[in-house]
């Protein structure tokens, strides 16, 4: 390939050349232009977004199985899980919203930790995912969907709202949740797609030419 | 800094992939051409990308009326019941003494939604009159709505639990009201509204060239 001038980056945000050098570790570089973060240099990156992302998957479990909060009315006890309040939702007619809430609360964070994985535990191992440009498109093109951490506000707002006229018991869910906000955090400060990309071009290249 | 010290990929003919980053060289042909790492299509500036954004920021402002003006939470009991829009429903939360809660839902339901719009019309207009007006501004501008976008949801996943959890028969009852599809419709519209801008048009007039496709 002859096209290919990998010593040069193109800023997102205002298209100005730039030659791309070696950081520190921690260190990320910025546009000269305009500011935009181009590339860091996230130390034992893949490790980190991997283990991050293993225990997040976990939590993630616990967060959709466990009722997030209860209330308690005339001795009975109400609880609700996400994905029951979901169910509710829809059943109350309001179908789009409650299957917005479904894609940005459940699904797109479930695609995000499955393809993370998928990606990072064979680079781990020494192996390159078949077909790893499609996960890391995939990947790229969902990140701003996924919206645990506003959901995370969205359950404290609630849970403020409802103690004005009932007794709450917070639930499971509602401790992996805050759990869960801190590990995806975590797991994207770490990411660093760039690496990710120089890496598993490295480890083909390598199985290509034996 | 003068067009002379800053070099621009696309006055070199050269491409930067919007997936993977990745430099190639634009073939300027009109056959469509595709990144050699990814193989997502290459395009030196986003195809439509001024258009589309205004499409999406038009719709946004019109779903916005029905979203404020349409009931988004209804609430009673026993001793009261009362139907709360986006707007009544802060001014409640504020009466009654949740001020922090009030801040926090005011901001993600009234101040960012409206930031956004008005935001994203100014660059759509800055950048059709080919504006050289600090670009470094308005770029922090973009950066700046394309963070605190997602965070307006705030109120649809509020609506959510209470609706689910608070179904209760006669003691209390919490249902959704029909402004929160307009306003959901909102918070997805301008969220694809800005992931069309696409801010390397705010530094294009300064250059001589001028770049399509
Ligand atoms: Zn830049
Ligand atoms: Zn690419």
């Amino acid at each position: 390939m002859t096209d290919r001038t990998p010593q040069l980056i193109a800023c997102h945000e205002c298209d100005l050349l730039q030659r791309d050098i070696q950081l520190n570790p921690g260190c990320y570089a910025s546009c000269r232009r305009c500011g935009a973060v181009l590339y860091r240099n996230a130390t034992d990156s893949v490790d980190r977004t991997l283990a991050y992302t293993l225990a997040a998957c976990m939590v993630f479990l616990g967060a959709n199985l466990f009722p997030i909060f209860a209330i308690e009315v005339q001795g009975g006890r109400s609880a609700i899980t996400l994905f029951g309040a979901v169910l509710s939702l829809w059943e109350q007619g309001m179908r789009s919203v409650s299957t917005l809430v479904l894609i940005t609360a459940i699904l797109i964070p479930a695609l995000e930790l499955a393809s993370l994985t998928y990606l990072l535990l064979p680079l781990k191992l020494g192996k390159v995912p078949p077909r790893y440009p499609l996960f890391m498109r995939t990947l790229q093109c969902i990140e701003p969907w996924g919206m645990v951490e506003v959901l995370m506000l969205g359950v404290l707002v609630s849970l403020v709202k409802l103690t004005n006229n009932f007794r709450v018991i917070p639930g499971m869910a509602l401790w992996s949740f805050a759990v869960l906000t801190l590990l995806l955090a975590a797991a994207a400060t770490a990411f660093n797609a760039r690496d990710v990309w120089a890496q598993l071009d490295g480890k083909r290249r390598d199985l290509e030419s034996k | 800094m003068s067009a002379a010290d800053s070099p621009i990929a696309a006055g070199r003919g050269l491409c930067s992939c919007h997936v993977c980053q990745l430099v190639s060289r634009s073939t300027g042909t009109s056959r469509a051409q595709h990144c050699p790492r990814c193989g997502a299509r290459l395009h030196l500036r986003r195809p439509g990308s001024v258009q589309r954004c205004w499409a999406l920021v038009i719709a946004s402002y019109i779903l916005y009326v029905p979203a404020n003006m349409l009931v988004m939470m209804e609430t009673g009991s026993l001793i009261n019941y009362r139907k709360d829009t986006i707007v009544s429903g802060v001014v409640h939360l504020w009466r009654t003494g949740s001020w922090m809660i009030a801040v926090i839902v005011f901001v993600a339901s009234v101040a960012i939604p409206l930031l956004k719009l008005f935001s994203l019309t100014l660059l759509l207009i800055s950048v059709q009159r080919k504006s050289t007006w600090h670009p470094q501004q308005r770029t922090r501008l973009f950066r700046l709505v394309e963070a605190v976008g997602r965070w307006s949801m705030l109120d649809i996943y509020v609506v959510t639990l209470l609706a689910a959890l608070v179904q209760l028969g006669s003691l209390a009852i919490v249902k959704a009201g029909p402004a929160a599809i307009a306003f959901g419709a909102v918070v997805v519209l301008t969220m694809l509204a800005t992931m069309e801008f696409d801010p390397r048009l705010i530094w294009d007039p300064l250059q001589k060239e001028e770049f399509h496709d």
